[in-house]
């Protein structure tokens, strides 16, 4: 289910890969399952029971979405267009990957640029300081001001010392 | 010592000028994202819950009740204006009241509907706080079998009773149960489903969940959209004032949505959503107009935006007295409540009974700031709808992270949050409803646990589940909310339960 968007114009299609998808997030819970020693205890089930239960039923679920799937469309899906996906999918990996070096504005920064790309606004020379200003005062007030815990980096250091 | 006591002790609290702040601040917010399309009143509460781990217990739950009470509020502004619910309870809002708008009579529609939002939150503000003792006593004697019971019910209806697909409503719940089996189990501390990995121990963060879901998902989902969807604001011509003429048909339409809305929000039988649908078809059944129906009846918005609010306040019962979300919002709420350290439910009016009237007598003053800010300031919301919507999504992606990074700013954390993020997106796409997989995942341990309690008091005899009454009846209801729904399906009357579908709040 993780972004397929060309598949928008074959709903058919679609509904296997998330059938599959339903299957194989139901057979993970089992395999770990299997793996705890489940001492039932006073119940009788313990703690490997429930995720039998989702597993199961989850399988059964891909079972019937995948039945459908030859009778029908799961759902009419609009013509989807995947460049916005990897502009806010890319800037929220990159933010991941330089937050803790460059800290939260400059990373934050990033994204918010980013998204405004995928939104259609592709001027960076404009919404990259935009972003990094906006998430500098989101760093002051609620890093310092309401003590919430977030990542700094050289451009916080500078101006509010350490 | 009675209800009325009780209340005005709330009162007490409630009018302590710091309070007063966090309602203030709570009401304002709530209105502004129920303003916003895109963002609701279950997001901003996941993107609080961090932001107030260090404040004040009372103040902070609070203002999350004023942000759920202002969305509701809010959601109708867009409706009417711009003819995109801001939230899900106000769809049917946008029927009736965007072609009042366009011919001109958006004032009377916006008033009409925040003075019956008015009426209807006062009226079920009281409802609930005169309830709310008597569901106490009753919860008293629930045993885990009860509690059990309650949560398989609260699943049903979450997922399968309504929408149009019970395949897609339960699908949706148990990728929530199965994403709530990660980490360490409540009974025996046996670690699942963390694949070695010491960060999935603490499980999936309920703020993580919420946000990808709602936030990022949206962001996607809009952004992706081939054709731009044309936004027109509709300007407010005129006064908001309502003729003479108008409050005559308003007045009954309120009164019917708030008893619609407010039972339908304090059984587990759904959100505000389904409330406002079953509102707008008894106004169009009772209605003396029926042909202005489609054209711009001043009922279709008096009703549906008196019930949305009567029902977030019949939310409120099962949450506070029982510990049972029965919406996202809710469900958040209750992840809220859980972080200081409280668990709503029928002991916290014995332990916390100022904690608990404080919150339903803040309520009662919420709703009078709420119709301050919705009138008389009404001009000042339509310019939150003329932010261009590049804008408007980077800042809801910067305050999206900035929810996550502030509980845990490990990359495990935001790769799940990122992941979530395309599920959402996959979800919304394949019109899988969001609120479920939001309820299993704050629902599932509890009612495992309470599950494996009854078990284990009758010594893993499975009879125990059915053999009280009240149990067992639940229970039957909950399979019955199962079945019907398929079997009305089966037989091609399945329209009426997808237009009753819950979308997100």
């Amino acid at each position: 289910m993780t972004g397929q968007a060309g598949t928008g114009r074959r709903p058919d299609g679609a509904a296997f890969i998330i059938a599959a998808l339903l299957a194989v997030f139901g057979a993970v819970p089992l395999w770990d399952a299997s793996t705890i020693p489940d001492k039932g205890g006073y119940a009788g089930i313990g703690p490997a029971a429930m995720p039998k239960v989702v597993g199961w039923a989850l399988i059964a679920l891909a079972a019937t979405t995948a039945v459908g799937a030859f009778r029908g469309r799961l759902a009419d899906v609009p013509r989807q267009n995947p460049v916005p996906l990897f502009w806010i999918g890319g800037g929220l990996v990159l933010q991941i990957a330089l937050l803790h070096t460059i800290g939260f504005s400059l990373a934050t920064g990033i994204l918010f640029a980013t998204t405004a790309a995928g939104f259609g606004k592709r001027n960076l020379v404009l919404t990259l300081p935009v972003g990094i200003g906006f998430a500098f005062v989101v760093y002051a007030i609620f890093d310092r001001l309401l003590q919430l815990n977030l990542p700094g980096g050289p451009l916080e250091t500078l101006i509010l010392g350490g | 010592m009675s209800t009325f006591d009780f209340l005005l002790q709330g009162l007490g609290t409630a009018i302590q000028p710091m309070i007063l702040i966090y309602a203030l601040i709570g009401v304002t917010l709530g209105t502004a994202v129920g303003v916003l399309p895109g963002i609701g009143p279950a997001l901003t509460v996941a993107l609080l819950l961090p932001v107030t781990y260090g404040l004040d217990p009372a103040g902070s739950l609070i203002m999350f009740a004023g942000i759920y009470y202002g969305g509701m509020y809010g959601g109708s502004t867009t409706s009417i204006l711009l003819n995109t619910p801001g939230e899900s309870a106000s769809i049917v809002t946008a029927l009736e009241g965007n072609r009042m708008a366009k011919a001109g009579r958006g004032g009377p529609a916006l008033a009409t509907a925040a003075i019956g939002s008015f009426v209807a939150g006062l009226l079920a503000t009281l409802a609930l706080a005169f309830l709310a003792p008597h569901i106490v006593k009753l919860a008293l004697v629930f045993g885990p079998r009860e509690y059990f019971a309650l949560m398989m019910l609260a699943f049903v209806t979450v997922s399968a009773a309504f929408g149009d697909s019970t395949l897609k409503g339960l699908t949706s719940l148990f990728i929530g149960l199965g994403l709530a089996t990660v980490g360490i189990d409540g009974l025996t501390g046996q670690a699942r489903m963390s694949f070695g990995i010491p960060q999935l121990l603490d499980g999936v963060e309920v703020t993580t969940l919420a946000v990808a879901l709602f936030a990022l998902g949206e962001a996607l989902f809009v952004a992706a959209q081939t054709h731009g969807l044309a936004d027109k604001v509709e300007a407010i011509k005129g006064s908001v004032r309502m003729t003479r003429e108008d409050w005559r048909r308003s007045w009954p339409a309120w009164l019917r949505g708030s008893a619609i809305g407010f039972p339908i929000g304090a059984m587990p039988a759904g959100g505000a959503d389904i409330a406002s649908f079953l509102s707008y078809g008894t106004e169009k059944r009772m209605s003396k107009h029926p042909e202005e129906f489609g054209t711009g009846a001043i009922e279709g918005v008096a009703g549906p935006e008196a019930a949305n609010n009567a029902a977030a306040a019949g939310t409120l019962v099962p949450l506070l007295t029982l510990g049972l979300p029965t919406t996202a919002t809710a469900a958040i709420m209750l992840a809220g409540f859980q972080q200081f350290g409280l668990q709503p439910g029928p002991l916290l009016f014995a332990t916390a009974p100022q904690l608990v009237w404080g919150l339903i007598a803040s309520l009662l003053i919420a709703n009078v700031m709420l119709l301050v800010l919705n009138l008389p300031l009404i001009r000042f919301w339509v310019l939150l709808l003329r932010i261009p919507r590049p804008w408007l999504y980077a800042g809801i992606m910067l305050f999206a992270t900035l929810g996550t990074i502030g509980v845990n700013p490990s990359p495990v954390e935001l790769s799940m949050l990122l992941l979530f993020g395309f599920m959402g997106y996959g979800l919304r796409l394949y019109g899988y409803p969001i609120a479920p997989v939001v309820v299993g995942l704050i629902l599932g341990p509890m009612a495992e646990q309470q599950l494996r309690r009854a078990l284990a008091i009758s010594q893993g005899d499975w009879t125990t589940l059915v053999a009280t009454p009240l149990a067992a009846a639940l229970l039957g209801i909950a399979a019955l909310a199962l079945i019907l729904p398929l079997i009305l399906r089966l037989r091609g009357k399945g329209k009426v339960l997808s237009q009753i579908a819950g979308d997100s709040d």
